[in-house]
């Protein structure tokens, strides 16, 4: 397992069947049925995007950042990675990126750990756990008869995201190694929930302290 | 204020055999000492506001407040709710692992399945020598809570090291600790601690043998203005003092943070 790894897709943006753009500090839900392709473009670079994956065919059984690294032997994302339920079970593979490195360790921000982090004070800047807990009381969960809470938020993976971990041990948020137009592609390996957060975080560079906006295009295959 | 580990401070004490699981609330002002009792000894361990277990340790949140991949002395160990849950003021070791979970039965990674690695190691077979996975062990203990799958979030694995070379490549370090290494962490908060003394997953040592160690319960203090933790990076100082507020305590002149 590399840690860095560069390799474009060959998908056609004219041949996808979803395209939408997500504005910072917006959330998306989504199902992926297995085999489909979601493709996330940091359409302006340096876009930290928060995601979390669930089985849709049981959702208690969520995304495992220390299953996933453990598995592949690497702390880092990139071509190739799967990232793994709870169970094990593979939900999505890392199947194309431009980037070539993605973070799992640095979590999503929110409103109490930047308090911690940056101040007391900053309790009222929105943050990605607040768009995940709007997120699960969307009307999406109902129709697939789910219900998620906060005890259902598990660890994300950042795209995009550097965070940088050192042979001493050291763990920093680092400027972004995107750029405009970069992007990722996971491929569903069953039928998954997809629940981005476009972070608003505006305390470290992880958006270059300039949170923009990104594109979700969904292929088939 | 928080005081340094004496015999006489002790007000429980249990030796964990290796293979078991445990659970504890550690009242606010009591420290957990966990003791090795032979060498390359593993702790798998979960930490929850006893008040509250949605309020529960977050492996994110505790390595980027520190700006640390590993656990050891002066660190904290953070819930997602930006509280305190423990410290750690006395480690003997250096560096604890947070980023490689535990061991199950149906690990992706066959080759540490336990069946794969230990053979088949039944009860019918071993009684209470067998073979269990961490992963089993943590939900057994978490049931007793009402907790289950859901609640098992990233661990922590005391007593033991996984780094990282240049590249990022994981590499669990054999022969880390030893016996009679040490551990204390403090509960800032009542604090559900649910463990495993069970082999770390990534060990390669063929052979099913958890190391047992001891626990105690000792009576330390809340965190002072000199605190280790406090004093090691104003992110903590800024941790213990929302976490005072849970208790309508004021640890520090605010102004100052």
């Amino acid at each position: 397992m590399k840690g860095f790894c560069i390799e474009p897709s060959k998908r056609n943006p004219t041949d996808a069947i979803f395209h939408e753009t997500v504005n910072a500090g917006d959330y998306w839900l989504h199902e992926l049925k297995q085999g489909e392709v979601l493709r996330i473009v940091d359409l302006e670079g340096n876009q930290a995007v928060d995601t979390l994956f669930f089985n849709a065919a049981d959702p208690h059984d969520r995304y495992s950042a220390v299953d996933t690294l453990r598995a592949q032997g690497n702390v880092y994302l990139t071509v190739g990675s799967k990232l793994l339920a709870q169970s094990g079970a593979t939900l999505v593979e890392i199947v194309a990126d431009t980037c070539g490195r993605h973070d799992t360790l640095g979590g999503a921000c929110a409103a109490e750990s930047n308090m911690i982090r940056y101040a007391l004070d900053k309790r009222y800047m929105h943050s990605c756990r607040d768009s995940f807990l709007l997120a699960l009381a969307d009307s999406f969960f109902n129709k697939h008869d789910t219900s998620l809470s906060k005890r259902d938020i598990g660890h994300n993976v950042n795209f995009f995201m550097n965070v940088p971990v050192t042979p001493e041990g050291g763990l920093s948020f680092a400027d972004g190694i995107s750029e405009p137009g970069k992007y990722v592609e996971v491929q569903a390996a069953m039928d998954v929930i997809v629940l981005v957060s476009n972070c608003p975080q505006l305390n470290n560079p992880c958006n270059a302290y300039n949170p923009t906006p990104v594109a979700m295009l969904v292929w088939s295959h | 204020m928080s005081t340094h580990y004496q015999a006489d401070l002790v007000r429980y004490r249990e030796t964990l055999r290796g293979g078991m699981s445990w659970s504890m609330i550690v009242k606010r002002g009591h420290a957990l000492r966990l003791t090795a009792l032979a060498d390359n000894a593993n702790v798998a361990l979960l930490a929850f506001n006893a008040q509250q277990p949605l309020d529960r340790y977050n492996m994110p949140d505790t390595l980027k407040a520190q700006h640390t991949f590993l656990l050891t002395q002066g660190h904290i160990l953070y819930s997602d709710m930006g509280h305190a849950l423990l410290s750690i003021i006395h480690d003997s070791v250096g560096w604890h692992d947070t980023v490689s979970g535990v061991s199950s039965r149906d690990i992706v990674e066959t080759k540490y399945r336990v069946k794969e690695k230990y053979g088949d190691g039944s009860y019918q077979q071993l009684r209470n020598d067998w073979y269990r996975s961490g992963r089993e062990l943590l939900l057994v203990e978490l049931g007793k809570h009402g907790l289950g799958r859901r609640d098992l979030t990233a661990n922590v694995n005391f007593f033991s090291k996984v780094g990282v070379d240049a590249d990022g490549n994981m590499q669990y370090a054999n022969d880390h600790s030893k016996a009679g290494d040490v551990i204390d962490l403090r509960a800032d908060m009542d604090v559900l601690v649910v463990l495993a003394t069970i082999q770390h997953v990534l060990d390669p040592y063929p052979h099913y043998s958890p190391v047992s160690v001891s626990a105690e319960i000792w009576e330390c203090g809340i965190a002072g203005d000199d605190d280790i933790c406090r004093l090691s990076r104003p992110e903590n100082a800024r941790g213990l003092e929302k976490t005072a507020h849970l208790f309508c305590q004021h640890s520090h002149d605010r102004s100052a943070i």
